[in-house]
């Protein structure tokens, strides 16, 4: 088979996120000569199920009651009896959490290969081939997956978003699955800390503080010149390892991946895994005492500075420039 | 609790980028002046292990599959006051992709005997395919949660004898599970690795430390030799990116940060 199946969860989106995936898909199975299948799993959610008719050839729905709040083995053993109702070419998945802990499990139970944090797919002589970031985002791999299907997570904002169709041409089916017997481990309690207004996947501006802070109060601070701004806050690895920001505002090779109109890095150094974290910023500034960091090598304009002398002045300046 | 935590050795990760190199050839980075190291998220488990221990009792073997220089990590590890170690010595110079790594790790851990709970990394630091915990449990025939931070073992009688915490998009999520289990670990707080006291670190070195072979384990070993089939690396670059800072100009510190606000001003307000 040549198609290409999406799996998108239900609970999040239609946005960017959802929008790159299916973008990702279409590309794909247009390469392959197949078709697209949207699986969307968990509670139903009309907007998504629209956004995806407009580009997919098929949206199947997987909205058993087992599925609507996300468990790990129920939902593994969703993925792996619809993937094999399809027997696809090839699976994509988001770069959410979820999708990162089912991928390579789902990779294996169908015998396939799985790649992940892709940033491009092609197709070469029929085979499958993603570019991904490594070594820290200091260099640029392509992996080819030797089995099939391949399982891919993507950084999925790095996608164009297809042309949007007539969504009357998809097919929309709803999917059984049989996901009771799945035992094994279960989420108890979740908890959602307070990132803001949105995610910080979406934010529009951020300002991110670092190690350099030296602790947790400056960064009331910088939610102060945050606010006057538009953005939201986020932080380094360190800045999270310390306890001075949850681990949910890390952004990072292994946090989040940001997009920001406006990324105000505050006495972050700029190691190259943080910096794998907001490629796709479109302006960095830096606030920082070393001239040599390197944060100075990847923003538009910065500041060689001790934060604590800016950050009073440039709230000032930025409540009197705004009027 | 039997625990069972893997770890990687890796390249030193935080090296400047400007000391960077490849080798287009072999599609791999150049060690040159970087020291190895072992991969944080592994000393993240490892951690979150030793404080396990520390509550609930129990036995920690640490695991490596790598070069005999991994033996490092493996004394670091017994420093750390892990209990037992074993390195499953890989002769092959080709990287070995997750699916070779996940099948000569459940073999040994089959030859190591029963556990209810291995531990790794959530990914490493250099390749970061953040697949070998998956994969593993998969080979293994049990469970696995990922980007734990913290493990209790519950009270009562319940079958779900761990409590989990693990963190999310937009938080965190509590876990009941079963033993045996697989769980990758990622970064919090208070799984900060510790460091090792010197006199440790010079016992380590009196302790035992089992060394496997490839063969021994009873698994394919000239295809993890070869590096596995499950993915090729086709190409690696470093990327050129390039851009040019302005730091804002002002001859006090006043006039600079006026001329900072502005800049920033200037680009929320075109957003
Ligand atoms: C596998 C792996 C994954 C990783 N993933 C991530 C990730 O996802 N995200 C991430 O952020 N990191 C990640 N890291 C860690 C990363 O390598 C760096 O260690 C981390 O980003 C450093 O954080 P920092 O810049 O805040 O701290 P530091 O490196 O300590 O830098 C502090 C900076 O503050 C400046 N400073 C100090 N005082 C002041 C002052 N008064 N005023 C102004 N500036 C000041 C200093 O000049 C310095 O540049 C990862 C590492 C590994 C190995």
């Amino acid at each position: 088979m040549s198609d290409v199946v999406v799996f998108l969860f239900s609970s999040s989106g239609p946005d960017r996120a959802t929008e790159g995936a299916l973008g990702a898909a279409r590309n794909l199975a247009d390469s392959l000569g197949g078709r697209v299948h949207a699986v969307l799993v968990g509670a139903s959610n009309e907007a998504l199920m629209r956004a995806s008719a407009a580009v997919a050839d098929a949206v199947l729905i997987a909205d058993d009651p087992a599925l609507a709040e996300y468990q790990p083995e129920a939902c593994l053993a969703a993925l792996v009896q619809i993937s094999r109702m399809i027997s696809p070419r090839a699976i994509l998945l988001g770069n959410d959490a979820y999708s990162q802990e089912l991928a390579p499990r789902l990779a294996h139970r169908l015998g396939g290969s799985a790649t992940g944090d892709a940033v491009e797919l092609a197709v070469d002589d029929g085979r499958i081939r993603a570019r991904r970031p490594v070594y820290g985002g200091k260099a640029v791999a392509v992996i080819e997956l030797l089995q099939s299907p391949a399982v891919v997570w993507l950084r999925a904002r790095a996608f164009a978003p297809a042309e949007a169709r007539d969504p009357s041409g998809a097919t929309v089916t709803r999917l059984a699955v049989d996901v009771a017997s799945a035992g094994g481990p279960r989420i108890i309690e979740r908890a959602v800390e307070d990132a803001g207004e949105s995610r910080l996947e979406d934010a529009r501006v951020i300002v991110s503080g670092g190690r350099g802070l030296g602790g947790p109060e400056p960064f009331r601070d910088l939610g102060e010149v945050a606010s006057l701004i538009g953005g939201q806050l986020a932080a380094s690895r360190a800045a999270c390892d310390a306890g001075w920001a949850p681990p949910s505002w890390q952004v990072g090779q292994t946090g989040k991946k940001v997009a920001p109109g406006l990324y105000l890095a505050v006495a972050i150094h700029g190691a190259s895994q943080h910096l794998a974290g907001i490629s796709d910023a479109k302006v960095i500034a830096a606030i920082n005492i070393d001239p040599d960091a390197p944060i100075f090598k990847h923003c538009s304009f910065g500041i060689v500075e001790d934060y604590r002398k800016v950050i009073p002045l440039l709230r000032t300046q930025l409540a009197a420039q705004k009027k | 609790m039997n625990i069972i935590v893997c770890l990687k050795q890796i390249l030193d990760p935080l090296i400047p980028v400007r000391d960077f190199r490849i080798d287009p050839e072999l599609r791999a980075a150049v060690q040159g002046s970087a020291s190895l190291v072992t991969n944080i998220f592994c000393e993240n488990a490892l951690e979150t292990a030793l404080q396990l221990r520390e509550r609930a009792g129990g036995k920690i073997t640490v695991l490596a599959f790598g070069a005999p220089s991994a033996e490092d990590s493996l004394r670091k590890a017994l420093a750390m006051k892990a209990d037992d170690a074993v390195l499953v010595v890989n002769d092959g110079n080709v990287h070995p992709d997750p699916m070779a790594v996940a099948r000569v790790l459940a073999a040994a851990i089959r030859k190591i005997g029963a556990f209810d709970l291995v531990m790794l990394g959530r990914e490493s630091g250099d390749w970061g395919a953040g697949q070998t915990g998956g994969l593993l449990a998969e080979e293994l025939g049990v469970a696995s949660v990922s980007f734990v931070d913290a493990i209790e073992v519950a009270d009562g009688e319940s079958h779900l004898k761990l409590h989990l915490k693990r963190q999310t998009d937009t938080g965190w999520e509590r876990v009941a599970a079963p033993t045996p289990l697989v769980v990758t670990v990622t970064n919090d707080e208070h799984n900060v690795p510790r460091i090792p006291k010197t006199r440790d670190v010079m016992m380590s070195y009196r302790q035992p430390l089992a060394k496997w072979t490839l063969d021994e384990l009873g698994i394919d070993a000239a295809a993890v030799r070869a590096g596995g089939d499950y993915y090729r690396v086709v190409d690696l670059s470093i990327p050129v990116r390039e851009t040019k800072c302005e730091l804002v100009s002002g001859d006090s510190l006043e006039d600079k940060v006026s001329d900072l606000a502005a800049r920033i001003l200037q680009v929320t307000r075109a957003m």
